[in-house]
C-alpha cells in the first residue's frame, strides 16, 4: 500500500480535502504531518496542500518554507521521492527553491475561483505518466496569486528540460491567452523539477476526484502517481 | 483616553437615557464609575440588548421537535438533522462598519459570524452573504461593492470556509447605508454541543487569541445610531480582521472541545470582554472575577474602560475545569496562540473586574446581560402605505418592444448573474459544494459520511417589504422556502437578519412590527422554527431609512443526492410546466421600477395556502424522481425565470432554449411576462410524465399549466398567440453573464 503524508502548516486549509481525497479514492495509508515535525520516514509521497500558510501576509509561502518539516521535505525530494505541492503548496515549493520561478498576483488583481481546463504536456513524471496527449482536464483553480513568472532564460530552461507539466487551455485542449486565468507565463499551470519527482500546480486535483462534485478528472493525476509508485515497488 | 467623572451628561453621551441611568444607579445603590458606565452602555445598547425589538421577537416560533438549542439562549441555535448530527447556523449584520470601511467591515463580519458558530462546538462548513447596495451608477457604491466583496473574499478564502451562495440587490434606497448580512453554518455531533456558560466555583477563566488593542471601542454603540456625515469619524470604531489568527482559533478550539476540560466557551464579539464575561456568568447562574492586567495587550497605557470595551477581533473566552489548565495550555501552545488565565468563576453573581488588584467594576452580571430595559415602541402607519395601494397601474404604458424590455431586465444588476462576485470567493474548498453558485435556487452542500445534503438560501425583497411589510415579510420566508424546495430540500430552520431604520420613528417601527408579524406567521404556516438571528436598526442615511429588509436565511435538508435539483434545463424535448398561477399584476415588480420608475402598486395576490400546496407538490415530484429542473419564479417574472432556466442549462457549445406559448388570460402582456406573483415554479419533466403530473396537480387543485418545451438554441416566448420575445440563447447568455461586469466598467 502506498503511504501518503499531508503536511499541515498553520493556515493550510486544503489539508483535510487532500487527506479525504486520498483516503476515499487512493490509499488507506494517509497521515497528517505537523509542520513542526522532522520525521517524514515511511512515506511514499508527500502532499503540500493549499491554503494560506501563516496567513500569507508576507509573500505566499515565504514563511512556511522555514517550517521545520521543510528541510525533511527537501531531503525526501532529493532522494527522488514524489512531492506534490498544490496551490499554496506550489507557492511553498517555489519559495523553498525546490522549483524555479515565482508567483505574482493574478492579472485581474482579484482572487479567482472557477473551473478551468489544463492540458498535460509532459508525460514522464510519475504524476502525468498515465495521462493522455491532448486531453483537457477539467479542474478548479482558487487563488489570488497564481500568476506564474519566470524570465526568458528560465523559461527556455524549463522547456529544454521538459519541466512544464500542465498548461491552461480550453475544453478542446487549445492553449492560448484567452484561456489563461491569471496571466501565467506560457499558460503554465504546473511545473516539475529537473528530476520530475517534485510537482507544483495551481489547480486543485483534490477538488475534482468525486463525480458528485462535478468532475472526477483530478483522480487521473493521483491514479498516474499510484501506478508509477506501484510499478516502482514491484520492480 | 482618560477616565471622566460620571454625571447624567456623560451617561447621555454614552447613548443611555436619563431613565436608564437612574435604573443603573438604583441597581448599584450608587453612581457607577466611568468603567461601569461604559460597561452598562454597551450591554444595554440596542445591538447587545435588543431592548427595542425584544418584545416583538417573541412572536417568532422558536421551538419544535428538532430544536436542540433555542433562539436567544446561546450564540447560535442548533437543529437536529438525524444520524446523531446537528447543524448550527446564524445570520448577522455588519452594515455600519461596512458603510465607513467596506473591506474591514465586511471581513470582520465574516470573522464574527464564524466565531458564533464554532463557539457552539460546530465546525463551520459554509458561508453565505446577503448584500444590498445603492445603484451602481453612483461612484461611492462601486467603491463599497468592491470593498465589501474584497473583504469577504479576503477573510473567507483565507480561513478556508467556502462561500457557497448569497444574493445582491442594487436599489437607491441603500445608497450610503449598504446592508452586509453574513451567514455561517456549522455541523456537529450531538454530544459535542458547547455552551457559553460559566459555572463551577473556582474554575479558571481563560483569555485566548489575539491581543487587545484600542480598535472597535464602542462598536456596539456605533451600530445603534444613524449614519451621517460625521460617521466617517467613526472609522476607529471599525475593527481590523486577521483571518489567519481566526483559522488557528477555530482549529485550536475545536481540538480543545474534544477534551473534557471545557465548561463553557464564548467568543468576544460586540462589547468584547465585557459581553463575554457577564453573559457567561449570567447563563451559568454564577459570578466571574477577572484581572485586566493579565489580558494580553498590544497597545500601551490602556485603561480598564478601553480593555473591557475593545472589540479587537479573534478572541475567545474559555471557562476551564479546575485542574485541566495544563491540558488547555498545551493545545493552545501547539497552535501558537495566547492562552492566559485571567480569573475564576465565583458564586456571588457579580461581574468583578480588577486592574492591578484594584476593583474597577463590581456589578451584578445578570443585570448587565439580562435586565436591560425592554421598550414597547409606538408605531404608526405611514402615509405612503395607503397611497401606494391605490396607484392605478392601468395608466402605465406597455413596452414598445417586449424584446428590448426583456433584455434590459436580464441585464439589470439585481437580476443578472453574480459571477463576477462569486468567482472572487472560494466556493469549493472543503470539497462539499455539490451545486456551484448560480446553478440552483439554493446552495447545496453534501455532508461527508452521510447520505444527506443541505440546501441553504438567503432571501428578501426590500421593495415588497416597503410596499406591504406584512406580506413582504411572509414572502421573504415563502420565497426562501421555495428556493430550498426547488433544490430538493425540506426546510428545517430559519435565521433572520432584520434590517430597519430608526426604531424611534413611529413609521419605521410600524414597518418593523408588520414585517415581524409577516415573517412569524409564515414560519408558523410552514412549521419552521426560527433559531436566532440579529436586529439591525438605525439603517438610515441623511435622506431617510432603507427599505425594511428582513433577510431570511433558510436551511433545508436534502435526503438523498438523487433529490438534488438545479434550475437549468436538461434536455431538448422536455416539457415545461408552470406550477402555480399564470396571472399576475405588475405591482411592486422590478419591471415597474426599472422601466417606469415606479416603486409602488399593490403587490400581486399572495395566498399562503396556495404557496404551501405548490411547494409540497413540487417537493413530492422531486422525491419521486420526476423533475429534471426546477426554478422559482421571482424578480423579472416568468420571462426572466424561463430565460434563466435556458441560460443556466446551457454549456459551452450546447445551448438549450425554450419554445413557450402562454395562454391568453385576458390580461396585459407585461403583467403576464414580467409580473412577480409568488407561489410559482417552473419545472421541466420528461414528456411522457407530463399528463400524469398535470392530472395529479388537478386532483390537488394546484394550478399547473403546460406552457412549452425545451428546444435547442432558440428562446421564444408567445403570449396570446403573439411572439413577443425571440432571441438566440447565446445572445441572452452573454447579456446575463456579462451585465454586472459591464455596469462596473
Amino acid at each position: 500500500m502506498i503511504k501518503f503524508g499531508v503536511v499541515m502548516f498553520p493556515g493550510s486549509n486544503c489539508d483535510h480535502d487532500c487527506f479525504y481525497a486520498v483516503q476515499q479514492f487512493f490509499s488507506d495509508q494517509v497521515d497528517f504531518i505537523w509542520h513542526k515535525s522532522t520525521d517524514v520516514h515511511g512515506y511514499d509521497c508527500i502532499v503540500l496542500p493549499g491554503g494560506f500558510s501563516y496567513g500569507d501576509y508576507l509573500r505566499t509561502g515565504a514563511i512556511a518554507r522555514f517550517s521545520p518539516v521543510m528541510s525533511e521535505v527537501k531531503k525526501f525530494a532529493s532522494a527522488g521521492k514524489p512531492v506534490i505541492g498544490i496551490c499554496n503548496g506550489f507557492q511553498i515549493l517555489l519559495e523553498s527553491g525546490l522549483l524555479p520561478g515565482a508567483m505574482l498576483r493574478n492579472t485581474s488583481l482579484r482572487f479567482i475561483c472557477k473551473y478551468v481546463h489544463i492540458k498535460p504536456v509532459n508525460f514522464s513524471t510519475p504524476f502525468s505518466k498515465g495521462l493522455k496527449k491532448n486531453e483537457a482536464i477539467h479542474i478548479p483553480v482558487a487563488h489570488g496569486e497564481g500568476n506564474y513568472y519566470i524570465d526568458d532564460e528560465g523559461l527556455k530552461k524549463l522547456q529544454k528540460n521538459n519541466q512544464i507539466v500542465f498548461q491552461y487551455c480550453n475544453e478542446r485542449g487549445i492553449v492560448s491567452d484567452d484561456f489563461n486565468p491569471n496571466g501565467s507565463v506560457a499558460n503554465i499551470a504546473g511545473i516539475c523539477n529537473e528530476a520530475g519527482n517534485v510537482l507544483g500546480m495551481m489547480p486543485h486535483p483534490e477538488r475534482c476526484c468525486d463525480p458528485m462534485l462535478g468532475s472526477s478528472d483530478g483522480k487521473r493525476i493521483f491514479e498516474s502517481l499510484l501506478q508509477s509508485l506501484n510499478q516502482r515497488q514491484t520492480v | 483616553m482618560k477616565e471622566q467623572e460620571v454625571t447624567l451628561q456623560v451617561a447621555l453621551e454614552h447613548g443611555l437615557t436619563e431613565q436608564e441611568f437612574s435604573t443603573i444607579c438604583s441597581i448599584l445603590g450608587r453612581t457607577p464609575n466611568f468603567t461601569e458606565l461604559g460597561v452598562f452602555s454597551v450591554m444595554w445598547s440596542e445591538h447587545c440588548s435588543y431592548k427595542n425589538s425584544r418584545a416583538w421577537l417573541k412572536k417568532f416560533p422558536t421551538t419544535g421537535p428538532s430544536v436542540m438549542v433555542k433562539a436567544g439562549d446561546e450564540n447560535a441555535g442548533i437543529i437536529d438533522i438525524g444520524d446523531g448530527l446537528a447543524v448550527s447556523f446564524k445570520i448577522e449584520s455588519h452594515n455600519h462598519p461596512s458603510a465607513v470601511e467596506p473591506f474591514q467591515g465586511a471581513a470582520t463580519g465574516i470573522g464574527g459570524i464564524i466565531r458564533d458558530i464554532f463557539t457552539m462546538g460546530a465546525r463551520p462548513i459554509a458561508l453565505m452573504n446577503s448584500l444590498r447596495f445603492g445603484k451602481l451608477s453612483a461612484p461611492n457604491v462601486r467603491r463599497l461593492l468592491d470593498g465589501v466583496v474584497r473583504g469577504i473574499s479576503h477573510y473567507g478564502n483565507c480561513i478556508g470556509i467556502p462561500t457557497v451562495g448569497g444574493e445582491i440587490y442594487f436599489d437607491s434606497t441603500y445608497e450610503g447605508n449598504p446592508l452586509v448580512n453574513v451567514f455561517c453554518l456549522g455541523i456537529l455531533k450531538h454530544e459535542d454541543i458547547a455552551l457559553g456558560k460559566a459555572s463551577g466555583v473556582g474554575n479558571s477563566v481563560y483569555y485566548v487569541g489575539a491581543a487587545t488593542g484600542r480598535d472597535g471601542i464602542h462598536g456596539a454603540t456605533f451600530a445603534s445610531e444613524e449614519l451621517n456625515e460625521a460617521s466617517e469619524d467613526r472609522r476607529p470604531s471599525v475593527q481590523v480582521g486577521d483571518p489567519f489568527m481566526e483559522k488557528l482559533l477555530v482549529e485550536a478550539c475545536l481540538e480543545l472541545l474534544q477534551t473534557d476540560a471545557v465548561v463553557g466557551i464564548q467568543d468576544m464579539g460586540a462589547a468584547g470582554l465585557t459581553c463575554s464575561t457577564c453573559e457567561t456568568a449570567s447563563r451559568g447562574g454564577a459570578g466571574i472575577e477577572i484581572e485586566l492586567a493579565k489580558v494580553p495587550q498590544r497597545e500601551k497605557g490602556m485603561i480598564p474602560y478601553e480593555i473591557l470595551l475593545s472589540e479587537s477581533q479573534e478572541r475567545m473566552l474559555v471557562i476551564v475545569k479546575k485542574g485541566s489548565e495544563s491540558e488547555v495550555e498545551a493545545i493552545f501552545d501547539k497552535w501558537d496562540l495566547h492562552a492566559v488565565n485571567i480569573g475564576q468563576v465565583t458564586d456571588d453573581g457579580k461581574m468583578r473586574v480588577k486592574f492591578h488588584g484594584e476593583t474597577v467594576v463590581d456589578v451584578p452580571a445578570k443585570a448587565l446581560a439580562d435586565e436591560a430595559p425592554v421598550y414597547h415602541r409606538a408605531f404608526k402607519e405611514p402615509a405612503y402605505y395607503k397611497q401606494q395601494q391605490i396607484i392605478n397601474l392601468a395608466n402605465v404604458r406597455e413596452p414598445v418592444s417586449y424584446a428590448a424590455t426583456f433584455k434590459s431586465l436580464l441585464s439589470n444588476p439585481s437580476i443578472a448573474s453574480k459571477k463576477w462576485v462569486y468567482e472572487q470567493y472560494d466556493h469549493m474548498v472543503m470539497t462539499n459544494t455539490v451545486v456551484l453558485p448560480g446553478k440552483a435556487d439554493a446552495a447545496v452542500i453534501r455532508l461527508k459520511g452521510t447520505e444527506k445534503l443541505l440546501a441553504i438560501t438567503t432571501d428578501c425583497n426590500g421593495r415588497y417589504c416597503y410596499l406591504d411589510p406584512y406580506i413582504g415579510g411572509q414572502i421573504a420566508v415563502a420565497e426562501a422556502a421555495r428556493n430550498v424546495v426547488c433544490s430538493g430540500g425540506k426546510p428545517i430552520g430559519v435565521t433572520d437578519c432584520l434590517n430597519f431604520g430608526n426604531p424611534m420613528k413611529e413609521e419605521i417601527f410600524w414597518q418593523f412590527k408588520n414585517c415581524i408579524e409577516g415573517v412569524a406567521d409564515a414560519c408558523k404556516a410552514f412549521n419552521i422554527p426560527v433559531t436566532g438571528g440579529n436586529v439591525s436598526f438605525y439603517n438610515e442615511n441623511p435622506r431617510g431609512a432603507v427599505d425594511p429588509t428582513p433577510v431570511i436565511g433558510l436551511v433545508g435538508l436534502i435526503e438523498s443526492q438523487n433529490h438534488v435539483t438545479t434550475a437549468g434545463f436538461k434536455n431538448a424535448g422536455d416539457t415545461i410546466i408552470l406550477l402555480g398561477p399564470l396571472d399576475s399584476t405588475i405591482g411592486g415588480s422590478e419591471y415597474l421600477a426599472q422601466e417606469h420608475g415606479i416603486k409602488g402598486g399593490k403587490l400581486p395576490e399572495f395566498d399562503m395556502k396556495l404557496e404551501k400546496a405548490v411547494q409540497s407538490f413540487c417537493y413530492e415530484l422531486i422525491k419521486n424522481g420526476l423533475v429534471k429542473s426546477a426554478h422559482d419564479c421571482a424578480e423579472g417574472g416568468l420571462a426572466v425565470t424561463l430565460a434563466e432556466c435556458a441560460i443556466i442549462g446551457s454549456e459551452k457549445g450546447m445551448h438549450l432554449g425554450a419554445k413557450v406559448a402562454l395562454p391568453d388570460t385576458g390580461n396585459r402582456a407585461d403583467s403576464i411576462l414580467f409580473g412577480e406573483r409568488q407561489s410559482r415554479i417552473i419545472i421541466t419533466v420528461n414528456k411522457e410524465h407530463t399528463e400524469n403530473i398535470v392530472k395529479q396537480a388537478q386532483q390537488k387543485q394546484i394550478p399547473a399549466n403546460i406552457i412549452g418545451s425545451v428546444v435547442s438554441d432558440r428562446f421564444e416566448l408567445k403570449y396570446a398567440n403573439k411572439v413577443l420575445i425571440e432571441e438566440s440563447v447565446s445572445s441572452i447568455h452573454d447579456i446575463y453573464y456579462s451585465a454586472l461586469e459591464v455596469s462596473l466598467s
